[in-house]
């Protein structure tokens, strides 16, 4: 692990700060249009990092760097590194197999997007893709992360039922548990509450909450309440330029920036 | 800011001064209604003529020929002074043959379908389509004489001693016929599986092909069954390949490599004019199509419940 200087640690003791990974100098083009610009900030072990801004900022394109997402799709460049810590390897580079990555960085979507297939066999998809096929590794890990996902005492008399049969709530923590059965070192989240109702999104993030001990996360949201609620640290984003980022009560309470400070307060966005 | 305050409605010159029930407007939509659903009957009233009047004819047959032995006699002889109206050969001819086509066209078909879907380039997509659209516009005749010259003296030098005229030659070429449409009907069922959902897969780290295999061949079930079921009954159907290539008389063989006739060849020969009009032997037509209308049918309802079943779902 890399220590860093425990500049900015949210408990304010002397507990030496981790990055699981470190953002450098990170642009971002669609084609000739830059949509990330030279974006610097950690991401710190096992703790909650929300990204907020107005529509159009960049943060979902930001977050889907961390998974090189963007190489499905021809046009799409990045600039910088996302070092990834402890292997201290840059994840963009062309070296690294975007494959590789993403079996070890995770992803949750916006809109639950089970597969057609049955419960089980969603939350094992990620095993089986890694070529385990023995039953009972399979068994073990499936209810594993079930459990993880608060999930399994709903699932558990139905797992080869289809996931369409779940409800949007129970479909998107279906989604996480899948995300999570592959022991991921990152977690991202693109705005996962966005399509569930507040109850259902109220068990998502204590979810998030819950999971930060076991893996870092990293979560874009539209909503500055919830990421209030579940982040340690936040960064505000406008135009594809990381504004501030900072411990999330200083976000939220005494912002350094008035563009941040306008935002938060509701005056802009 | 405040807007300007807009004129009152009754100054609104287009605008009627009653709200009264206008009958002009309402006749005009009854007169324009009556006519689309008019429109419309014309296939369902179609269909049904042609099922009453095979139905209707294959009566007078089955007063002549009782059913036990159209379904269980193995010979298929209406031309012979001795005759015998058993369908099990023309069926058998039907059924290999339209196998032989399904071996080639389903692998093929599908295959072809998920590379154009998953991963053609664009430029690539935009020739090879067309192509095979090119390839279902040939006229079936030009697939048969290609069978009848072409494929079976290939066909020959692998197989020594088969025939001019088989199964084999006329089922491989039916099958390259109707590539396009399994493939251009599974490949649009594919496309049509949402992007968040091959996403929901690279995330995981799977690659491609794993994608195409395990999230959108299951996720576009239902269409890709429906492209089969398509598949199956043209071949079924198809006429002119099997009439040209596989020879026309009736054999009740399961071997490929044979001659034989099937339903729709035997429909053909009869049809351009060997047998007098009203006799028994012209009424098998009649009873040999009801029965091709009833395995194409049987085919369309699994269709039918396979695509209820796998319903898509995103």
């Amino acid at each position: 692990m890399v220590v860093a200087a425990a500049l900015i640690d949210p408990q304010g003791d002397s507990v030496p700060v981790r990055y699981k990974s470190e953002v450098k100098n990170l642009s971002f083009y669609y084609g000739s249009f830059s949509a990330l610009k030279n974006i610097n900030m950690p991401l710190h072990e096992k703790q909650v990092t929300a990204l907020i801004g107005p529509s159009g900022c960049g943060k979902s394109t930001f977050l889907r760097c961390f998974n090189r997402m963007h190489d499905l799709y021809p046009g799409n460049r990045y600039v910088g590194e996302i070092v990834l810590h402890p292997d201290n390897v840059d994840i963009l580079s062309r070296a690294v197999d975007p494959i590789e990555v993403r079996m070890r960085i995770s992803m949750v979507f916006q809109k639950p997007n089970p597969f057609p297939k049955s419960i089980y066999e969603n939350v094992a998809y990620g095993l089986r893709v890694r070529g385990i096929r023995q039953r009972a590794i399979l068994d073990e890990k499936v209810e594993e992360a079930l459990r993880d996902a608060a999930l399994w005492d709903e699932a558990k008399d139905r797992l080869n039922e289809l996931a369409f049969n779940l409800s949007g709530g129970q479909q998107q923590r279906l989604c996480i548990a899948r995300a999570l059965a592959t022991d991921p070192e990152i977690l991202l989240f693109d705005e996962p509450t966005s399509a569930l109702d507040p109850i259902a999104t109220a068990s998502i993030e204590e979810l998030i909450t819950d999971l930060k001990d076991k893996v870092t996360i990293l979560i874009v949201t539209h909503n500055m309440q919830q990421a209030a609620r579940v982040s340690d640290y936040t960064a505000y984003m406008y135009l594809g330029e990381l504004i501030e980022f900072d411990v999330t009560d200083n976000i939220f309470i005494k912002p350094k920036n008035k563009q941040t400070e306008d935002y938060i307060t509701g005056r802009f966005g | 800011m405040p807007l300007p305050v807009t004129t009152q409605s009754s100054d609104v010159p287009s605008r009627s001064k009653s709200l009264g029930y206008s009958y002009r407007r309402h006749l005009g939509e009854r007169a324009i209604e009556t006519l689309l659903f008019l429109m419309a009957s014309l296939s369902v009233a179609i269909t049904l003529a042609i099922v009453v009047m095979l139905v209707k004819e294959s009566i007078v047959f089955f007063e002549h020929v009782s059913i036990w032995d159209f379904l269980t006699d193995t010979q298929w002889t209406p031309l012979f002074d001795d005759a015998h109206y058993g369908i099990l050969p023309l069926v058998s001819g039907t059924v290999v043959s339209s196998g032989v086509a399904l071996l080639v066209a389903i692998p093929l078909g599908t295959i072809t379908a998920i590379y154009l879907s998953e991963f053609a380039p664009f430029s690539v997509r935009e020739i090879a389509k067309p192509f095979l659209e090119l390839l279902g516009g040939v006229p079936t005749v030009v697939y048969g004489y290609f069978a009848l010259l072409f494929v079976t003296p290939l066909l020959q030098k692998i197989i020594p001693g088969l025939p001019g005229f088989s199964l084999l030659s006329a089922g491989l070429v039916m099958g390259i016929m109707i590539i396009p449409y399994v493939s251009s009907m599974a490949e649009d069922a594919m496309r049509a599986v949402p992007m968040n959902l091959r996403e929901g897969s690279y995330a995981m780290g799977a690659t491609k092909f794993q994608t195409a295999i395990r999230v959108v061949m299951p996720a576009a079930f239902s269409g890709i069954a429906a492209a089969y079921i398509l598949g199956i009954s043209r071949a079924v159907g198809e006429t002119m390949v099997v009439a040209v290539a596989a020879g026309m008389q009736p054999n009740l063989t399961w071997n490929p490599t044979e001659p034989a006739a099937t339903i729709t060849a035997y429909i053909v020969q009869v049809s351009l004019g060997d047998l007098p009009h009203g006799s028994v032997g012209y009424q098998t037509i009649f009873a040999a199509g009801l029965t091709l209308l009833l395995l194409t049918l049987a085919f369309n309802i699994v269709g039918h419940v396979l695509r209820k079943r796998y319903r898509e779902v995103y």
